[in-house]
């Protein structure tokens, strides 16, 4: 092993970005090891494009330091760019470009050789499952070949890194599904993919989360260590009659933590060695609640979330629906 | 860098392909262009509707309303019996033109005399009535010829109000006089829509956001944009040349080359102005709106459309600072004098100023707000 293969692949240090007196990003520290699916969550003006942007060498920090495969971010951009492969939720296709016509316009754009570019081709559009649809306008295909397509034109030039940026906004379930068994196949062959969403449930598809809010860093573990370690206490879900109500007076309840509405639902996070399912349920009907169900459930990273923030900023689990 | 460049260039050839509309505007806009306005300063000079109040009624006066008629200037619409009845004509629109010959017409050409004919014109369009005085000259002093009596004499009279604008030959030559100016304005617009359009449609797409991660560098893709919009803009001129001389018979008297030359160098000021209107429109829409607004000042005071002789001082100062007026000095001077260089370097030099300034600021703002 050589010392490029264990030194992580992003790494940055107190990366600070200001827009005047705007503090978009404030002293994040952090490193992204190699072949690791990394996502970056956060509400929409929390300091994630312009993370993004200062990682992909198109943006200069304010101050810190950041090293994307081992090139100086600040003063090596242009390298970093030839290294890396960036897809946008808007997926930056050509429309009025065939499905060949936009990969051989991206392979041109990173200099991909002229002998290894037709089998590079093929393999991406195979890949992509988009074989036979090569002659066809990238501006007629469905969201989620589309999505395939953007892909295939950001990686033409096998990147070590990839960069996905709220890839499957607007996407149905099953092309988002088949979308990331290809990114796993991607990150398992040694590419390091780091995502920015701000949907939760695309955050789970990843190895570790940067919980980000404020242009600072929140939490930063794998899914199931950031619902096993944020969390104090026992999470519960609650049923009732007038559940505005209710949430307000669980607020003041004893051995009660945190209280977030969702939907008809209520979740309770409760102290267990001040409070049980029975208590709670009790201390409901004695206010005059028509009490349904308490029982105790497992928190999503929705739950993380919210419980971090303070506040349900986040997009909720129907991601998928804009 | 040039499989960067070569990239891009591949690609916009692509699009200009596949959409209608930039084709459309490469191709036909010029022939239509030239057509329309070939004719619209064509049909003005001829066919004027003539009556003719003729008290002479001998072999003379004959021959004079028969040459009026052969021209083709004029078609003879009547005859009538009074001074008064050709007046009506002109005042009801029925004639533009009313030719008045006197009873001593004839006798007088005989005696060796001068002989008053009378041209009696409507000149509420200054355009119609100046052609018509002159082919009424050329007629009388032709029929003098021909009769070997060099005085037969056409006056005016009467409610004539004529303006002195510009000699227009009272031949084709308005076409002539307006391919070099539809050529300058065709090469601007298309550089200046095309090049804007081009790179804010990227925008809307988001298609530059893309580029900008990518190692294309921004001068490559300025280089790469511009040289096909360059390429299309002199196709564009090529049809016109070709239209103006299949269908208007009218041929370039100079140096095609130098032509090209120095088209290019007006080019840079347009692609200039076309890159800064993308670095400040969001959408197509607004690229448009800026579009025309920089494109009003250069149709209606470079000397297009109207004479710039004719222009306020202030105005023609105005002009000055227009690429356009020099370029159209340029391209008058080389399609209809077939002048070169020696002659055209006071337009030259500043036309060449012109566009390195304006491109170069431009170019440097289009690096600064993409990077």
């Amino acid at each position: 092993m050589t010392a490029s293969d264990v030194a992580p692949v992003i790494s940055v240090r107190a990366l600070t970005k200001r827009f005047g007196d705007l503090v978009a990003v404030d002293a994040l520290t952090f490193e992204v090891q190699r072949g690791e699916v990394f996502a970056f969550l956060g509400p929409n003006g929390s300091g994630k494009s312009t993370t993004i942007r200062m990682l992909c060498g198109i943006l200069e920090p304010t101050s810190g330091e950041g090293r994307v495969l081992g090139f100086d971010i600040a003063r090596e951009g242009e390298r970093v760019k030839q290294q890396i492969g960036y897809m946008s939720q808007r997926f930056a296709l050509y429309e009025d470009l065939t499905v060949r016509e936009n990969l051989e316009f991206y392979a041109g754009v990173y200099q991909v050789a002229g002998a290894s570019l037709s089998g590079r081709l093929d393999e991406l559009m195979t890949m992509a499952g988009l074989q036979d649809r090569q002659g066809q306008l990238a501006g007629s295909l469905s969201g989620g070949w589309k999505q395939r397509l953007a892909l295939g034109c950001a990686i033409v030039h096998n990147p070590p890194l990839l960069f996905l940026d709220e890839p499957t906004a607007g996407v149905d379930p099953v092309s988002r599904r088949r979308f990331w068994t290809m990114i796993y196949g991607l990150a398992q062959g040694g590419v390091t993919v780091f995502v920015t969403t701000h949907y939760l449930d695309e955050a789970e598809h990843a190895n570790r989360v940067a919980m980000i809010h404020g242009g600072t860093l929140r939490a930063l573990a794998s899914p199931a260590e950031l619902k096993r370690s944020a969390m104090q206490g026992q999470l519960l879900n609650v049923t009732c009659a007038s559940p505005m109500e209710a949430a307000a007076l669980l607020e003041r309840a004893p051995g009660v933590n945190e209280v977030a509405l969702y939907g008809a639902a209520i979740h309770v996070l409760v102290d267990p060695t001040r409070t049980s399912e029975e208590s709670v349920s009790d201390w409901l009907s004695d206010h005059g609640i028509a009490v349904g169900n308490v029982a105790p459930i497992e928190p999503t990273l929705e739950d993380v979330f919210v419980s971090l923030i303070g506040t349900a900023t986040v997009a909720t689990g129907q991601s998928t629906t804009r | 860098m040039w499989s960067r460049i070569r990239s891009i260039i591949r690609k916009e050839f692509i699009q200009i392909r596949r959409d209608p509309r930039t084709l459309a505007m490469v191709l036909a806009l010029p022939a239509l262009q030239l057509l329309l306005f070939g004719y619209a300063f064509n049909t003005v000079v001829d066919h004027l509707p003539l009556v003719i109040f003729d008290e002479s009624k001998d072999a003379y006066s004959r021959q004079l309303i028969s040459a009026f008629g052969n021209t083709g200037y004029f078609d003879i619409r009547g005859h009538v019996d009074s001074r008064e009845a050709v007046a009506a004509a002109i005042d009801a629109g029925d004639a533009k033109v009313g030719l008045v010959l006197p009873p001593r017409f004839g006798d007088d050409i005989l005696r060796r005399q001068v002989s008053l004919a009378q041209l009696i014109v409507d000149g509420s369009d200054p355009n119609t009535a100046q052609t018509a005085l002159f082919a009424g000259w050329m007629i009388a002093a032709a029929v003098s010829e021909s009769v070997q009596q060099p005085n037969v004499v056409a006056a005016r009279q009467g409610a004539i109000e004529l303006r002195p604008v510009v000699l227009y030959n009272p031949s084709m030559l308005s076409v002539n006089f307006m391919i070099p100016g539809l050529i300058g304005l065709i090469l601007q617009f298309q550089t200046l829509i095309l090049t804007a359009f081009a790179i804010v449609r990227e925008r809307e797409r988001g298609t530059l956001e893309q580029l900008v991660v990518t190692p294309i560098k921004s001068w490559e893709l300025m280089i790469g944009k511009i040289i096909p919009y360059v390429a299309t803009a002199f196709m564009a001129v090529a049809v016109a040349l070709l239209v103006a001389r299949v269908w208007f018979g009218v041929e370039t008297a100079g140096s095609l080359p130098l032509l090209v030359l120095l088209s290019s160098l007006f080019l840079l000021s347009s692609l200039g102005i076309g890159l800064f209107i993308s670095t400040i429109s969001q959408t197509q829409t607004q690229a448009m709106q800026l579009a025309v607004f920089v494109m009003l000042p250069s149709v209606l005071l470079s000397g297009f459309m109207f004479p710039r002789e004719s222009m306020p001082w202030i105005i023609q100062q105005l002009g000055l600072l227009i690429p356009l007026t020099y370029f159209l000095q340029i391209l008058r001077g080389i399609m209809l004098k077939g002048v070169g260089l020696e002659v055209l370097w006071g337009s030259v030099v500043p036309l060449a100023i012109f566009g390195v300034a304006v491109f170069g600021l431009s170019a440097a703002r289009f690096r600064k707000r993409l990077g």
